[in-house]
């Protein structure tokens, strides 16, 4: 018997159809068919300049989109050969921590609710909830938040953000705990997942399958510690094995790498090198529209010392913020506000990075650079051919590997494993499809 | 950063030195190796970059294609102006060891398939590319040694119609059936419209 599940199905989070054979209820054969959420985002890339294609990296995996953004800031940079700040690079470990944890979350909570677990999604979804508002109170947005930028950040961390993770960490330490008393040795729960959606090490890596998926079968392959970019090198974590290769395994693994998120997040707020001092020591604090009015007139006398008030979060960074987080390298990285809006050397600067024609100019080449997103390996290739836009961006999805093993996974199985292999793969729609 | 990043560049030369028929060119850019190859030399290369101990290359973990039609004929591609900029520059331009530029003309060889290779016991990577002619896109599939190369060749396919011989499964997987065209070819229109399918209500 056919029997076609999805595209549109309620223990399908994401639109996808698998088109299962079925002898009774053992599982014959599977087919997937993907690309309901195809939004051609590498033929969109291509058309604008290399700063246009953040806000669209966010919508890859729309779960933990910081990685996204800060994995392709990176291959861009890595293709203008310049390199963040050691501030930044301790931003962006932090802030793509929290996004792996809060996909991991979302993974193990939307699994534990399609086998009958419900109060472990209301937990894990809270818990996600807290991480995102830290999220928020940085970048200004929950999910849309494009802020990573080429050579830097968007803004720095807000005041008392160390405190309040700390504090946020310590609450989702506690759900993690409950949820793993609710899960790890429960009956129903173990029985569904051990065992079922099984792939050995020679399967997988044949795939390319990495992350979490991949450590589940017991290979400890991680970008960050493989191939370390950011300051990962300088940050103490495990990286967790499973065995099996099955669901129960992979469930294990992700709960581990919160635990080892939440470590690095601990060690890189401690060692962080400080960011802005004497903010408000010294000149005048003028308000940020107060100083575009004063600059639309020409009034810019006192602008070089002045300082503008400006909240980090949504308005983009102020000069003391900026360098802190930003690479000294005028060519890629827009001007602090004063002196967008101060001086006319600012102003140009601004000018020569924004306007059609002008922007960032990589030299032609190419280049391909992976970070470890929370489902394995994100790989961006990025092609220029000298001019602002970028000549090709190739997003090397993590789940589409896994995807196209599915089948493999399926089959043997009953029909009613389906789900959870399904939500132990954690396909995402937008990093799939792109 | 180039030099930091994998070791990419290592083994450039000694494939040139061991495929000398198949190897069009190697370069190295921001510290990562490639290697052009002559499709006819695909499969072997590959097979002896996936098993010979030193390479171990046992991840396919990208492939994807280039359409170099357009390459460097952006109307913003113009080079930088003769004139020195304006910008008071901070940073003194750094000294250039690495070249990259593209191999062949072209309209001879308008298609390039790039295959990212990973090694997991080294952690070392290596680019291999293969140029394409526009008038006869085929190459040979990867399939029988990665089972991750039928899916990134269906999405080639679908998306810039690169035909892989000894594909088993050779059909578009974002796109629908009767899509027609290759819609990241540098010709391929953005805004271009599809009639839409489906049963007309």
């Amino acid at each position: 018997m056919f029997l076609n599940v999805g595209p549109s199905h309620p223990a399908m989070h994401g639109i996808v159809q698998i088109i299962v054979e079925l002898d009774g209820e053992r599982v014959l054969g599977a087919d997937v068919e993907i690309g309901y959420l195809h939004r051609g985002f590498e033929k969109e890339s291509e058309r604008g300049p290399y700063n246009n294609v953040i806000p669209y990296t966010d919508r890859l995996n729309y779960v933990s989109p910081l990685i996204n953004n800060f994995g392709y800031c990176l291959a861009v940079e890595r293709l203008l050969d310049i390199e963040a700040t050691e501030r930044c690079q301790y931003i962006r470990v932090i802030m793509s921590e929290l996004s792996r944890i809060t996909d991991h979350l979302t993974c193990i909570g939307a699994s534990a609710m399609e086998l009958g677990a419900f109060t472990v999604f209301l937990y894990m979804i809270k818990a996600r909830e807290w991480l995102w508002e830290l999220i928020e109170s940085v970048t200004g947005a929950r999910l849309t938040i494009s802020y990573g930028r080429v050579g830097g950040v968007k803004a720095d961390l807000p005041e008392g953000f160390a405190e309040r993770t700390r504090k946020v960490l310590e609450e989702v330490r506690r759900v993690l705990l409950e949820c793993d008393t609710l899960l790890t040795r429960n009956r129903i729960f173990v029985d569904r997942m051990q065992g079922t959606g099984i792939i050995s090490k020679e399967r997988a890596i044949s795939y390319s399958i990495t992350g979490p998926f991949l450590r589940a079968t017991g290979v400890a392959l991680d970008v960050r510690k493989a191939n370390p970019y950011f300051v990962y090198d300088r940050l103490s974590f495990d990286v967790p094995t499973g065995g099996h290769g099955d669901n129960y395994d992979r469930y294990l693994v992700r709960m581990e790498e919160m635990e080892q998120g939440m470590r690095i997040i601990e060690q890189a707020l401690t060692r962080i090198p400080s960011g802005p001092v004497n903010m408000d020591h010294e000149g005048n604090v003028l308000p940020a529209d107060v100083m575009v009015d004063e600059a639309k007139m020409g009034r810019v006398a006192g602008f070089k010392q002045a300082r503008v008030r400006l909240d980090p979060t949504l308005e983009g960074s102020t000069r003391g913020y900026h360098d802190a987080v930003n690479a000294p390298e005028r060519r890629a990285v827009l001007p602090a506000k004063e002196d967008t809006y101060g001086n006319i050397e600012g102003l140009m600067s601004h000018f020569k990075l924004i306007m059609l024609g002008h922007g960032i100019r990589p030299p032609a080449g190419e280049c391909y650079s992976a970070v470890e997103g929370a489902n394995g390996e994100l790989g961006f290739y990025v092609v220029s051919d000298g001019s602002d836009r970028p000549y090709r961006v190739r997003v090397r999805p993590p789940c589409f590997t896994i995807m196209a093993a599915l089948p493999e996974l399926l089959v043997g199985d009953m029909m009613a494993d389906i789900v959870p292999t399904f939500g132990s793969v954690n396909m995402i729609g937008g990093e799939l499809d792109r | 950063m180039g030099d930091e990043s994998p070791n990419t560049g290592r083994w450039t030369g000694a494939i040139q030195v061991r495929f000398p028929q198949h190897v069009m060119a190697t370069h190295r850019f921001r510290g990562q190796g490639t290697v052009l190859v002559k499709r006819e030399g695909l499969l072997e290369l590959a097979r002896f970059l996936k098993d010979e101990p030193p390479m171990r290359f046992d991840f396919l973990m990208d492939l994807t294609c280039v359409d170099y039609l357009t390459f460097g004929a952006s109307p913003s591609s113009a080079p930088a102006l003769a004139t020195p900029s304006p910008l008071p520059y901070s940073m003194k331009p750094k000294p250039v060891q690495e070249t990259w530029d593209r191999f062949v003309s072209h309209d001879a060889c308008r298609f390039e398939v790039v295959y990212h290779l990973y090694s997991s016991t080294h952690h070392h990577r290596l680019r291999v590319k293969v140029p394409l002619s526009s008038a006869d896109p085929v190459v040979d599939s990867l399939t029988g040694l990665w089972a991750a190369a039928n899916w990134f060749e269906r999405e080639v396919w679908d998306m810039f119609g690169i035909r892989f011989a000894g594909h088993p499964n050779l059909k578009r997987i974002l796109m629908y059936e009767s899509f027609q065209g290759h819609p990241l070819r540098k010709d391929y229109p953005v805004r271009k419209r599809q009639p839409l399918i489906g049963p007309v209500n």
